[in-house]
Order: C-alpha cells, then structure tokens, then sequence
C-alpha cells in the first residue's frame, strides 16, 4: 500500500515538475507546480509528517501560488514565451550538466545513510504526536532560529514594499504626462 | 503481490530527479517567473529528503528544519517578485532573463 501510494504521488509530482518546466505559459506553469505541491503533501502524509503536509497546502499551495498568479496577472505576462533559443548551445549544455547533477546525486544516495543511529533531539512520532513533537523541537531547540525567522520576515516584508513601491517623482513623472496626453487629445 | 518494503532511498531517489530537473529547468527556461518556479522545484526536493531522513532516522529535527526553509522560499518569493515587478515597470519590453541586460554595457 505505501508502495502504491507513493509511486501514484511520485509520479504524479514528476509529471507536474515536467510540466512546470515545458510548458510554454507561465499560468500552465504555475498550475502544475500547485500539482507537484499538493502531491508532495501527500508525500509527507505517507511518512508521517502530518503538520508539514498541512502547512506544505496551506503556504505552498495556497499562498505562495497565489502570489505568483497575482504577479503574473499584474504584469500581464501570461502569453506564451517564444521556444527559440538565444544561446545555440545552451539546452544541450544544460541538458548534460542535469545528467551530470543527477549522476552525482544517485551515488551520493546509493551508500544509504539510514545508519541506525538513535535520535538526538526527539523521535519523530512519539505518543503526543507529531504535532506536539514538531512544536516542542520548534520551541526548545530550535527556539533561537524561530525567533530569527520573525526577523527575516520582517526584513523580507519592508524589502518587498520598498523594492515594489514606485518612487513619488516617478510617480509624479507619470501623472505629469498623462495630463500632458489628456490635454493633447483635448485639443486636438 | 510481494510486499515491498518503501525505504528512504524511494524518497532519495525522488528528491534527485525532481531536484534536477528544478535544476536544468533553471537553466533552460528564460522566463524569470518560471525560473523562479523551478526554485521552488528544488527547494522542495530538499524539503522531501529532510522529511525522508526524519523518518529513517526517527528524528524531529528534519521536520523542523523544514519548517525554516519555507520561511525562506516565502521570504524569498516576496523578495524577488517585488524586484521582478519594479524590473517590469522600468522595461514594459520583455519577460525574459535576456531583456535584463544593464550590466552588458
């Protein structure tokens, strides 16, 4: 069964990657990476990791996503992006450079780190649960890192507004000739 | 039907091919919002090898460490979609990589 499971959501997460990185619009593509989120979530509940999975749908899948749809909308840049090349060699090189990384990474893989080893900070599905364990190693071990998350957010959130916000003489500029235009077509 | 046993090495092997093609996707695609996507590919792929091993290894940290490396792919959302918005209204032109190109000279 969790065989099952997990080749039905695997692949459905590969196909989904496939597609976020074939398809010509960026709306096809950021509809398959809600695809490969949500099949990773199902992954995660699989393996036990119950609040990850929600948290996974929940920020991933739903605000994440959404943000990227937003600025795709804004921007206006949902037509189809040209397939032609600017660099002749780039896809081939790009294409070997991925065989490379993937080599590289299946050796890594194949010497099998599960060593046996006894957890140090807690088991991961004790009686509590896991909700209770992921809170309890957030709020012990993992205190100090948690409150500079805050940090990095709060830093994340002012260079957002500062980096997005049009400057009051551009906007001004822009104002300006508007009304420029709006009294050349009155005249005219 | 022999049943077989799924070890972390399933989800390993998982985590590398999507990782990779979140990474060759990267390098192929010049929309920078399907890049940034790709991103997104291979943060998750790392994200399914911290849950694996916090599984194999009956560990909570994995699991928790997670939780830190979505707070920095939505700090990082935020972050580089504003830069791809104030880069859009200076250059109406294109969407893609090729169109920033001030440091070209």
């Amino acid at each position: 069964m969790e065989l099952f499971l997990f080749l039905l959501f695997a692949g459905i997460a590969l196909i989904g990657a496939l597609g976020v990185v074939l398809s010509p619009n960026p709306v096809h593509s950021a509809l398959s990476l809600v695809t490969v989120l949500i099949a990773i979530a199902a992954l995660f509940v699989v393996q036990d990791a119950q609040l990850l999975a929600a948290v996974q749908v929940i920020v991933y899948a739903g605000a994440i996503v959404v943000l990227f749809l937003f600025v795709i909308m804004l921007l206006g840049v949902d037509r189809s992006e040209s397939t032609a090349e600017t660099l002749r060699i780039q896809r081939p090189a790009a294409l070997v450079l991925g065989f490379g990384l993937l080599v590289t990474l299946l050796l890594l893989i194949s010497p099998g780190w599960a060593t046996g080893e006894q957890s140090l900070r807690g088991v991961a599905n004790p009686a509590g649960g896991n909700v209770k364990a992921v809170a309890e190693s957030l709020f012990t071990t993992f205190l100090w890192p948690f409150e500079l998350t805050a940090v990095l957010l709060v830093i994340a959130v002012i260079g957002g507004v500062v980096l997005a916000r049009r400057s009051h003489l551009a906007a001004d500029e822009e104002l300006q000739q508007l009304e420029e235009q709006d009294s050349e077509t009155e005249t005219s | 039907m022999i049943a077989v046993q799924v070890t972390s090495g399933y989800y390993l092997t998982f985590a590398a091919i999507l990782f990779t093609i979140g990474a060759v996707g990267l390098l192929v695609r010049r929309n920078v919002l399907v890049m940034f996507m790709c991103v997104e590919l291979m943060l998750n792929a790392v994200n399914v090898t911290f849950v694996a091993f916090s599984k194999a290894l009956d560990d909570i940290s994995g699991q928790a460490i997670v939780f830190f490396v979505l707070v920095v792919a939505a700090a990082e959302v935020a972050v580089g979609l504003a830069i791809i918005v104030a880069i859009f209204r200076r250059r109406r032109s294109g969407a893609t990589a090729d169109d920033i190109d001030l440091l070209q000279g």
